[in-house]
């Protein structure tokens, strides 16, 4: 009697004990199937010509999926020394144009010299710093690296990393 | 091993077979109900016929709905509506229907409230209950990306992007929950999978314990009476109809259901066929696009409430960030109610709300806030809105704190 339960006890260990580790594996291989594609991560490195905005204008450019801002400041405008990405005499504003609050797409207002989020009222500066509303943080800068007139958005060049340290 | 003899004919043969003749007894014929009850009791059958609505008509848009972020939005609009022949009438009542679910989720919600059906051996009715409001939801979310159009694209934006709000790991959640660093191709095919499958499921499995879970504490009554329903059916099958305070499910209290979804179905189709708009968001008619937010974006009428909760938070508090803030609220706002049954700390009590000297006020406060919530829900947060926002998402938070102490207060009272 004994033993006969011993052994029906054993079987009910090991079935507990596959279960369990293939029912990890398993939705470890679940996790998997859900993150993003190698052919969207590898989406690539974009090429941004950044010679021909004028003073004051705001260009838009595409870049994994997500809106990047381009705005070259006035001379009038503020400079932020944490944000400006210079390039010879200009100063460029080089932001992910989604609203930190809730990825909206937000616009520029050239009369206002900010961002203005239409959703929920968020407002950020010509730098991309939140002024107003729920925005928590400013808007994001993405990584870059100046290639002559040009930058290249997903390559962390050496300007990106000084921003970012200056973050820090 | 039953006996098994001749049949005596088709039904018979399937007794001896099923025992369907029991089946129907514990299912229906002597399933008891209580007589005295009103109309807001047929909630839960109109809502399974509505069920019934949404899976029949949804089945017949799965044969020409392409999931695909090329072909989606096309196949809904071209294909469905122009060419289907009546592909404009499933898709119509498919929409109109998901909207009525919701009217009708809430009418069954604030019932439950009003008559304290949450409580005394009702908590898993209840509990079970607003699993299905949250999962209805995320079908609802689901099916609303779709169609592909910009606020489907936009809500999917807005809605994935709140689980940023995780600290530490939110933006990698993001990115896995859509599968791209922006909603696209990889996020419609899996919300389509979501939608059509695995919320289906669990929506059945948990209307399945909900109807369970019914059958122990039964269904309650208007006065909240406790009788033993026992000898109440024994009454009425004896014969004793008039003084029996209990009717069968079938056919007594069905016939009177089929009465409130006929009335209610004439409703729904005068919707389907000349109201149809209000479930048509017009903006939904331009094809989505990644790069162009609408002016203005708001959810359907029925999440305006906790939309209002997310956003009323606008200014930071004490060192918190509003963003934050309003994410806590609205998490705390879409998870108080299943915790209902243990905020009230009058357990025993189950008299109607106008019987209960504190707690009616409670609950038509409560009703009065999350209509101004979905009202201004609706409306652009600028100026004077953000303030009745802020101070009716205040309030919404500030009753359920204050429920424990009003019940608590009122148990006092019962006792003395």
């Amino acid at each position: 009697m004994e033993t006969c339960q011993k052994r029906r006890d054993f079987i009910g260990m090991a079935l507990t004990g596959v279960t369990v580790v293939g029912g990890a594996c398993a939705l470890g291989a679940m996790k998997k199937s859900w993150d993003p594609l190698p052919s969207v991560q590898s989406a690539g490195f974009v090429t941004v010509d950044v010679s021909t905005i004028e003073e004051g204008e705001a260009r838009s450019f595409a870049w994994r999926g997500k809106p990047i801002f381009v705005l070259r400041k006035s001379a009038d405008t503020p400079k932020n020394a944490k944000r400006d990405v210079v390039i010879g005499e200009k100063v460029f504003t080089l932001v992910i144009g989604l609203c930190t609050h809730l990825g909206c797409i937000p616009s520029y207002d050239a009369k206002k010299k900010s961002f203005i989020c239409a959703c929920h009222g968020g407002v950020f500066d010509a730098s991309g710093m939140n002024t107003f509303g729920p925005p928590p943080r400013p808007l994001d800068i993405p990584p870059f690296k100046i290639a002559g007139e040009t930058l290249v958005l997903g390559e962390e060049g050496e300007e990106y990393k000084k921003l970012t340290a200056k973050k820090a | 091993m039953a006996e098994i003899r001749k049949s005596e004919g088709f039904i018979d043969w399937l007794d001896q077979r099923l025992a369907v003749k029991a089946f129907m007894r514990v299912m229906m014929t002597e399933y008891w109900i209580p007589k005295n009850i009103n109309f807001l009791w047929a909630m839960g059958v109109v809502l399974v016929v509505l069920f019934g609505v949404l899976l029949v008509t949804g089945l017949l848009l799965l044969m020409y709905y392409k999931p695909d972020i090329n072909l989606a939005f096309d196949s809904v609009n071209y294909t469905i509506m122009q060419e289907v022949e009546y592909g404009w009438l499933w898709r119509h009542m498919h929409g109109v229907a998901a909207s009525a679910t919701f009217l009708i989720i809430y009418i069954h919600l604030f019932t439950g409230i009003y008559y304290g059906s949450y409580k005394k051996g009702r908590e898993i009715i209840w509990i079970t209950g607003m699993v299905l409001f949250i999962a209805f939801s995320a079908e609802a979310f689901s099916g609303y990306m779709l169609p592909w159009g910009q606020m489907s694209y936009w809500a999917a934006q807005v809605i994935t992007n709140l689980f940023s709000g995780i600290p530490v790991i939110g933006d990698d959640v993001v990115i896995w929950i859509r599968g791209d660093y922006v909603v696209a191709d990889a996020t419609l095919t899996r919300f389509f999978m979501l939608h059509v499958v695995l919320l289906p499921l669990v929506i059945i499995v948990v209307i399945a314990v909900h109807f369970y879970s019914l059958r122990f504490p039964h269904v309650n009554n208007q006065e909240s009476e406790v009788f033993d329903f026992e000898s109440e059916s024994k009454k009425f099958l004896e014969g004793d109809k008039k003084e029996s305070k209990v009717v069968p499910f079938w056919p007594v209290f069905l016939s009177k259901d089929f009465f409130v979804v006929g009335f209610f179905m004439t409703i729904f189709f005068a919707l389907v066929c000349y109201q149809f708009d209000f479930a048509m968001d017009p903006i939904n008619f331009e094809p989505a696009n990644s790069m162009k937010t609408p002016a203005h974006i708001y959810p359907e009428w029925y999440f305006l409430w906790n939309y209002e909760v997310l956003r009323g938070f606008f200014f930071d508090i004490g060192g918190m960030a509003a963003m934050d803030i309003g994410l806590i609220a609205f998490v705390i706002a879409n998870i108080v109610f299943m915790i209902l049954p243990f905020l009230d700390r009058n357990p025993m009590n189950t008299a109607p709300a106008h019987k209960r000297p504190v707690f009616k006020y409670w609950f038509w406060l409560l009703v009065c806030d999350m209509i101004v919530l979905t009202v201004y829900g609706k409306l652009p947060p600028t100026g004077v809105n953000a303030w009745v926002g802020f101070v009716a998402a205040v309030i919404f938070l500030g009753l359920f704190i204050a429920l424990p102490f009003i019940t608590k207060h009122e148990a006092k009272g019962d006792a003395q």
